[in-house]
């Protein structure tokens, strides 16, 4: 059994990212949407919260903040509104730590 | 009697698009300006990623007000203040945000740079020194 773990509330305002990416099990889907794409910033200190889990982060709203594809953390996946979609049908569950 | 001008401070410390927060604030300081009091600006926390340039909000369906800080300087706010330990804790430099500046019309409208460096030591001196302190 999968599951889908949503965030998005910036990584440096509370400690949803921290929560789900501690929880998360082996086989589940972390998505960064709205501020919680701040978490997927390479350079940033919030990354390395990430380490080990499967990230995917919504490309519009990394796009809507200025973060370019080449600021990425190492392994993270990009998506769209369908790919959002398509993970929400592939995980059995979908967590939303708001 | 003239009125006395006082030192207003808005302090922004959230990010541009989650909450209406940024946007407010940026109405409030543009508006305030008006007044011709002696206003500053601080972009602290979460805040300095208001600055951040390239934002194309076009698949978001939200407005992208970003463009509209280059426009601080023409309302004579010149004084903004940005704090390095956020910047650094979120792996942003300044090259990463818009490069704002204000014309000197005592300096024959010589091109300046609106904002302003500063450690958080530095910042607790900047907001001591203002009279009002406004929050978003």
């Amino acid at each position: 059994m999968s599951m889908l773990h949503l965030v998005n509330k910036s990584p440096y305002e509370n400690g949803n990212l921290n929560t789900a990416s501690s929880i998360m099990k082996s086989g589940d889907v972390l998505l960064l949407i709205e501020d919680g794409v701040y978490g997927a910033v390479k350079s940033g200190k919030a990354s390395a919260m990430l380490e080990g889990c499967a990230v995917s982060v919504m490309g519009p709203d990394l796009a809507a903040r200025g973060i370019t594809e080449d600021k990425l953390a190492d392994g993270v996946n990009v998506v769209d509104y369908a790919g959002f979609v398509e993970l929400v049908e592939k995980n059995d569950k979908v967590q939303s730590w708001l | 009697m003239a009125e006395e001008t006082k030192k207003f401070m808005y302090i922004n410390r959230k990010a541009p698009y989650g909450t209406i927060y940024a946007w407010e604030a940026l109405e409030v300081v543009l508006i305030g300006a008006a007044f011709e009091q002696d206003v500053s600006v601080t972009f602290m926390d979460d805040g300095v990623y208001q600055l951040v340039k390239g934002q194309d909000t076009s698949g978001i369906g939200m407005k992208n007000f970003s463009p509209t800080y280059a426009a601080l300087g023409d309302f004579e706010i010149t004084k903004i203040y940005v704090e390095k330990e956020s910047l650094e804790e979120r792996g942003l430099t300044l090259d990463d945000l818009q490069h704002l500046v204000w014309e000197d019309e005592d300096e024959d409208w010589a091109e300046k740079d609106s904002i302003r460096l500063v450690n958080r030591a530095e910042l607790g001196d900047v907001l001591a020194d203002q009279d009002v302190l406004f929050n978003f």
